[in-house]
Formats: C-alpha cells, structure tokens, sequence
C-alpha cells in the first residue's frame, strides 16, 4: 500500500510524532534524572568535586606568587645564570613581600611549600620572618624626617602616594597599599599608625634610582634631591645577618622557578623528576623512590590478584554447585571477613606471622625451621601479599559464584556425555563460561588492592608498603598535598590505562557480576 | 507386565531403585529391556521419574539398587564419558562459547579424530539437519528449532548407538515441534539408533514411539506400543493418562470369561470386559472412551445393557461432536460423534439411550 502522507507521522492530536514521542521520554528522564538526584548531588558535592581540587592541587601553586607578589615580579628578570645574587630592586621588594609575610606568619608556609625543592629553605624562612621587622632600616626613617618633620606624618604618605606620584613611585605605592589594607584586616586607621620602615626603605630605594619626580610636590623633589647623601644600610647584608643562606643564588633560583602559579614540579617529583630551569632531568639515583613504589604496588598488586584467583576459584565453584543448605554455610564463612573490622583482621596476621608469632611457633615445634632462625613473615612483601589476598579474597569469590551459579550444570553433563574427560570438559566448557566472574572479580581486586592503604600500613614494613601507603604520609605528615595528589593522579591513570588495556584485550563486556 | 528379560536386549534395567534423599523412593523397581533400534518413550506426569532414569543411563546419577546393562554388559562403574551414548537436553545445553561447528567438533575432538575426518562428518551431520550454512553461527544466534535441530545432530555426530532425550521438543511452538517429532524419527530410524525419548506429552509420545513406557510414581505402569495403549489400558491411571476417557464407578457383578456385568452406583447394570478384576464384588473403575459410546441400539448386541442419559452440552467442533452428557449421577460423560451426513445433533436436554460393544468398556482396578 503506498503512504499517501508524505509529511512527518503525526500524533492523535496532530503534533508530529517524533515531537510528542521526544516530550514523552522527556518526561520520563526528567523523573529518572529526579529520582537520582539526592545521590547525584551528594557525590558530587562530596566526592568529584573535593576530588577534582585535590587532583588540581598537584599542578597549582599559587603560594609563592601570593606571598612574594613584588619579589617574584621583579625577580622574573634576574639571570640566574650568571651566579650572581639578584639587585637591589629584589633585596627591597624581598624586604617588603617579608614583612607583610612574617606579620600574617605566612613565611612558614611558604618556607615548607619550597624546603620540598631545596632543603633547609624550610628553617631560612623561619629564621628570617623572627628578624625581619628588627633590621637595621629605621635610620631612612629617620633621615627623611630629619629633612622635613612632615614625612613623619603617614597622611603626607597618604596624599602623594594616591596622586600622580604613584606612576613613578611603583614599589612604595605597592607598599603603601598593602600597608593601609593591612590596617584594614587589624582594625586600625591607618592615619593613626606610625609610617613603617620598609615604606621608607623603598621610598629611598626608588628615589636613589631616580625615579621621575619633577612634577611632584616640594617636599618629594626635596627627598629625592637628598638621598644620595643619605647614609645607606645594605639589605642584602640584613637578610645574610639573619641567615647566611641568603647569599646563596640556589635559594633564589628555586624562588624563581617556583614562582608561576601553575607548575609541573609535583609531578615531576613523583616521576622522580626535578624541575630546573633547564628543563626536567631526573633524580639522583638514591633519591628515586617513587619510580620504585609504583612498580612494587603493580607488581604485589598483580601477585595478590593471581593468589585470589587461585585460592578463589575451587571455593567459588564449590559454592555454585553444593546443595543450597551447604552453601549457604559456606557463604556464611566466605563473608564472616566482613563482618569483622579490617583493622583486626590485620592485627591478626600481624599476630600469626610474626617471629614469635603462631605460624613461626607451629614450625619450630614440628622442627621444621630452628629456634634461632625464624622466618620473617611479616613487616615485608609475603606479610602484605598474605593478610591482602585473604582480605580481598571475598571480592573474587563472591562475583565467580554468581556467575558460576548462572552456568547450568547441563553444560557440563552435555560435555561429559559427547566423551569428554572431567578435566576436558571442565577445561573446554566451563572454564570458558566462568571467565566473565574472573574477570570482575580480577578488576575488583586489583583495583581494591592498588589503593589499599591500612594493611600495607600496619604489616608492609619497609618492603611491602604501596604507593597508598606514600599518598597517605604526604596528605598527613609532610603535608604536601602537592605532591600527594600528583602521585594518586598519576596512580589514577595507571589504573584508567589498565582498564582500557583490559577492555581491549579481554572486552570489559565480557565481564560479568551475575 | 513388561518383558524383563529377552535375548536382544540392547538397554536393560534390572530391578532398579532410586533414592536421593535416602528416605523416598523416587524410582521404584525399574524393569525394562529395549531391543537395538527401538524408538522407547517414557511418558508420565512430573515428579514421575522419568528424567532420573535417563540420568542413571547416562550415568549422571546412580542406581541406589539393582542394574543397568548396555549391550549385555553392566555400565554401573563406567564413567559418563566412556558411556558412548548421545544425548539431548531439554534446554539443549550447547556451548554458549563455541560456534556451532565447534560444537558439533566437540565430541569428535575429544576422540582425537583427524581434523579433515572431524570436518566431513560435522558437515555431514549439519547436512542431515539442514543446518549446513548454519556451520559459524553462534547458539545465540539461532532460534529454539534450530538449536534443538544442531543438540540432535551433537548427539548423534559421534555415532552413538544409544541416544537419549529429554523433552527436547519442550520449548518449541506446535507446529516447529510437529516437523522437528517427524524428523528425529526420521533420522531415528535412517540411522538405525536406539533412542530413549522423554517427554510428558502423549500425542508426541503416541506418535514417534514403538513403545511407550508410562511412568507413574517411580513405576512403569504399561509398557506397550501406542495403539494398545490406547485401546487396551492395563489399570486406570494409563487409561486416564492417555487420551480422553470415561469413567464410571462400579461393583463387578458376575465374570464370564471375557464378559462381565458392573452394577454402577446407581443401581443400572453395563457390560464391560473384565481386565483387572477377578471376583464378583470386587469394586472397580470402567473406562470407556468417547467414541466408542455408541447412541444407536440397532448396532449393538440384543441383549447389551444400555443407560439413560440427559444431553447437557453440545460442541461442535469442525470434525467431530462433543456432546456431555448426564450419566449414572455424573455430568462429566463425554461422547464424540464424527460429523458425518447422516449424525444427528443433539440438543441440550434431550434424552437419549447409550451403549457399548462389552470389549471397549475395560473394568480396572479402583
Ligand atoms: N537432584 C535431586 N535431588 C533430590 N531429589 C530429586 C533430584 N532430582 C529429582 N528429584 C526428585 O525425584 C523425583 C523425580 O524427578 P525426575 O526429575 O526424575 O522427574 P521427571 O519425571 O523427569 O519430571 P518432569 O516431567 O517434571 O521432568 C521428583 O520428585 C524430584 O523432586
Ligand atoms: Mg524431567
């Protein structure tokens, strides 16, 4: 029959069909999307987005360029190759960025955040931060109000510094600002306080660089004419007196390359890597661990999943083909281990595998190892493969059991009855059939056990902890978080390529949970 | 009952009893023998048995008691797979992971046969199915005929003797089920196998069998080709089981020879041959089925008994009439007419005269 209409199919109410169908199923995700919403938004907020920054954590690096705003401006134009210590015009903005540092104790924090690239940058800041409003500086102070009493009072500051004089005058109005908004945060007026003496350590400064004043007020051409009889007091010698470590350019080469707020340091660093300004070179050879921690978290993680395939398979296949009352008892004790905390269970292998420990006395007792040379099981890789693959062990079970239950035993009568062997037909009919439940089970585990973190923590020892285990002593101890969410964004790939590996070659469809 | 023993008995079951649980008998004296070639079916309600003996024979269970011999030897200790016997499921259990091909490739593989040998009979058998471009599929990939049609020919790929099935025709429609009933006896009998089928349906039963085997609580209640089962029932439950049938209750009256008189509940007396009831006052079940109920006394014998009845339905149905009468205090009598020019038809309330040739109307046991 041929369609008279050739238009669009339309409804019953004469809307096109393909529209009213569209507002239809709209409808219905709009219900869908609803009734997952509460979790939607619950992950989110709790989960990917707390995720999300941390991951962006390992790439930012706002602190330096925070804390020494006009020290990391002026200091882009130093070479630090010629190995020479950077200018006057440092010295002066370091001076300033220190203060403000020291008085909002910001210098600590920065001083950990750069003792990551250069040891004892750490103790410099902090040494620093206590001397830094007791240098020698006030004597500018008094000079300028030697010159004219007016420069005491901060409103002259205030009036030339928000007029035209603020273009010539860049560091000392940058001074000046940071100075009145850090009143503001105190609660102070300004106006009440006594002018500090970086602003006149700058004003001098710039003066004695010949800023352009001639458009200014008597009184700054009066200054500016003056300074050069001024007597002088070395920054550089200031800074070097409260720590010698200041004379030395690494210090300011680190500053220097840690100044741009986006940096691949972290993830250098967890590739056992260093940023230098020549580009990224790798570690000395005794200080790569992380390299070494990602292959031995691999590989234990690899040897703990093959462990639960073995120890899994006999059990879940028994589990699949016993009577329903057995097998439910034995369920009971296939799962007994999540009932009980996982802290315990660890502690319980710490207690069964340790020298003076059960297994070690059993042996002893049957004579098979001698008193004084017992096995050391544990606080090392066979400690953490042990008390892991028994406490996975139900991760690869329990997805091998559904999926062995869905195998008809049919299969294998079929099998046996065309002549094959138990083995041959165990090996060529079912097997094939269970590998869906090994597969999940297998992604569970390994993925379970690349971030496990407590077991390798309590029973790893030095040998057999994983890269979790560095993670955790980064995000607690160290408190790099830097770092740390470098090295778990680094294990997130590592375990995204596995699984695009494993789809490739095993077919994630092929994997089953029942 | 059934012979026992004969001299060319290809299956033989010996006293066979079956427990699973140790408390009930499931199967319960199983004696049967079946000659090479035979086509055997056991029918029977579920829960009856019939898969458990059929799993002894493969040797998927043990008998609990007595013996089972293939060819003259007992098979009790040999494992399935040295069994040599073909078998369809009743799901048809083909791989789900193996093309058809391999499948069929299967048996003859673990047999260690040469890879072309392998080929030319997995074509062969694909062939005798007409399944032959059906060779890489997938059992996924087929509908229920034609996977039940590729589990036959794995059956029967490796030449077995001896080939069991288990209501493989179960999951089909009627009419694929009807063709696929014509070809396995088909091939049945082409390739000369003994073949123990199952099923609980008895037209296919009655249609493919050379005997059937009824099955009823662990027993095998008859055991005959299927035109006596139907026409001479040897108890009640085969007559009830096979085909549609009227019942009466009754006391014997008097046995003559193959003769005898039942007086029914109501006091009025029918003939009926005598099948398992010896003495007079014996009680007893009297099964007629529906067309032999004959309405018009010219054809009977002079001195037949006759019964009143009251029409209460009557169906037309294309070939026949249906007609339910009230008989002796029941309603559930049914007779069946042939549309033939001359029949009459009924009309509800009608009062009628039935009767019997005494050898159709078989007194049982109660
Ligand atoms: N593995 C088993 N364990 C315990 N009891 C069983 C088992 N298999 C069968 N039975 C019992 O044995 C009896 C006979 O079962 P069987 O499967 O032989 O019946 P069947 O005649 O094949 O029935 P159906 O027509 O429904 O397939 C049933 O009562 C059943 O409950
Ligand atoms: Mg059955």
């Amino acid at each position: 029959m041929a369609e008279t209409n050739a238009g669009p199919m339309l409804a019953a109410d004469g809307t096109p069909l393909k529209k009213s169908l569209a507002r239809a199923l709209r409808r219905q995700k709009l219900r869908a999307l609803m009734l997952i919403a509460p979790l939607l938004i619950f992950v989110l907020v709790t989960f990917v987005i707390p995720i999300g920054d941390m991951l962006l954590r390992s790439v930012k690096n706002d602190i330096v360029a925070d804390t020494l705003p006009a020290t990391v401006e002026v200091l882009g134009d130093w070479d630090h190759d010629a190995q020479e210590l950077p200018g006057d015009d440092v010295w002066t903005a370091f001076y300033v960025d220190m203060w403000f540092a020291a008085e909002r104790k910001e210098h600590t924090r920065l001083g950990t955040r750069l003792n990551y690239e250069l040891t004892g940058v750490s103790s410099l800041f902090r040494k620093t931060g206590r001397r830094v409003d007791r240098f020698d500086t006030d004597i500018y102070a008094d000079q300028f109000v030697a010159l004219n009493p007016e420069w005491e009072a901060p409103q002259t500051f205030a009036a030339m510094l928000d007029g035209p004089a603020a273009d010539e005058l860049p560091l000392t109005a940058d001074a000046w600002a940071r100075w009145k908004e850090f009143n503001v945060e105190e609660g102070d007026a300004v106006l009440e306080e006594d002018v500090p003496d970086f602003v006149y350590t700058a004003l001098h400064y710039e003066l004695s660089q010949g800023a352009e004043v001639t458009g200014a007020s008597e009184r700054l051409r009066a200054a500016a004419a003056a300074v050069g009889e001024f007597e002088t007091v070395s920054l550089r010698d200031q800074f070097a007196d409260a720590d010698e470590d200041w004379l030395d350019p690494e210090v300011w080469k680190t500053i220097q390359l840690y100044s741009p707020r986006v940096t691949p340091g972290y993830f250098a660093n967890a590739a056992d890597m260093q940023v230098t300004p020549e580009g990224l070179e790798s570690r000395p050879e005794n200080q790569q661990i992380y390299g070494v921690l990602f292959k031995r978290t691999l590989f234990m993680s690899l040897v703990i999943t093959g462990s639960c395939i073995l120890l899994g398979y006999p059990v879940a296949w028994l589990l699949a083909n016993l009577p329903m009352r057995v097998a439910n008892l034995l369920m009971i004790l296939v799962l007994l281990p999540f009932w009980t905390s996982l802290l315990v269970r660890t502690s319980a292998w710490k207690v069964m595998l340790q020298q003076q420990g059960v297994v070690n006395d059993v042996l002893v007792w049957l004579g098979l190892v001698a008193d004084d040379a017992r096995l050391t099981m544990i606080n090392n890789q066979f400690g953490t493969i042990v008390a892991m693959t028994h406490i996975l062990l139900p991760f690869m079970i329990l997805p091998m059991y559904s999926v062995m239950q869905t195998i008809p035993p049919s299969y294998l009568r079929a099998a046996k009855s065309l002549g094959a062997t138990n083995w041959t037909a165990f090996w060529r009919v079912y097997f094939p059939q269970s590998v869906p439940g090994i597969g999940a089970g297998s992604i569970l585990v390994f993925i379970l056990a690349i971030g496990y973190y407590i077991t390798p923590e309590i029973v790893g020892g030095n040998t057999g902890t994983f890269i979790s285990n560095r993670i955790a002593y980064h995000i607690s101890s160290s408190l790099n978080w830097g770092l740390a969410a470098a090295l778990g964004t680094i294990l997130l790939v590592v375990v995204l390529v596995l699984y695009w590996a494993y789809d490739r070659i095993v077919g994630i469809d092929n994997v089953k949970l029942g | 009952m059934a012979d026992t023993q004969s001299a060319d008995a290809f299956v033989e079951f010996e006293r066979v009893q079956k427990s699973y649980d140790g408390e009930t008998l499931v199967v319960k004296d199983l004696n049967l023998s079946l000659p090479k070639g035979e086509f055997l079916t056991m029918l029977g309600p579920s829960g009856s048995g019939k898969t458990t003996c059929l799993m002894m024979l493969a040797g998927f269970e043990t008998a609990t008691h007595g013996e089972i011999k293939l060819d003259g030897r007992p098979i009790n200790n040999i494992p399935p797979h040295k069994r040599g016997i073909g078998m369809v499921f009743q799901n048809y259990a083909l791989f789900p992971h193996m093309t058809v091909a391999e499948n069929l490739a299967f048996p003859l593989e673990v047999r260690r046969m040469g890879k072309s040998d392998r080929e030319a009979k997995v074509k062969r058998a694909l062939d005798m199915v007409q399944m032959g471009e059906f060779g890489g599929r997938r059992p996924a990939q087929l509908s229920g005929g034609q996977q039940q049609r590729i589990a036959l020919a794995r059956a029967l790929v490796f030449e077995p003797e001896l080939v069991l099935m288990d209501e493989p025709l179960g999951a089909l429609d009627k009419q694929l089920r009807e063709h696929m009933q014509f070809e396995i006896t088909r091939i049945a009998h082409d390739l000369g196998i003994t073949t123990v089928y199952v099923t609980h349906d008895q037209t296919e039963a009655l249609t493919m069998s050379d005997r059937v085997a009824v099955f009823n609580d662990g027993r095998i209640q008859q055991l005959a080709p299927p035109d006596q089962l139907y026409e001479s029932p040897q108890n009640s439950f085969v007559a009830q089981f096979i085909g549609e049938n009227n019942t009466l209750d009754g006391v014997v009256q008097e046995i003559r020879g193959d003769h005898c008189t039942v007086k029914l509940e109501d006091g009025s007396i029918i003939d009926a041959k005598p099948v398992n009831v010896s003495q007079p006052g014996e009680k007893t079940l009297v099964s007629i089925r529906p067309e032999r109920v004959e309405m018009n006394r010219d054809r009977l014998n002079p001195d037949a008994h006759t019964l009143k009845a009251e029409v209460l339905e009557f169906i037309y149905m294309g070939d026949i009439f249906r007609t339910r009468l009230r008989v002796a205090g029941r309603e559930d009598f049914v007779i069946k007419t042939r549309n033939a020019p001359d029949q009459r038809r009924l009309k509800p309330g009608e009062q009628i005269e039935i009767g019997w040739m005494p050898e159709d109307c078989r007194a049982l046991d109660a």
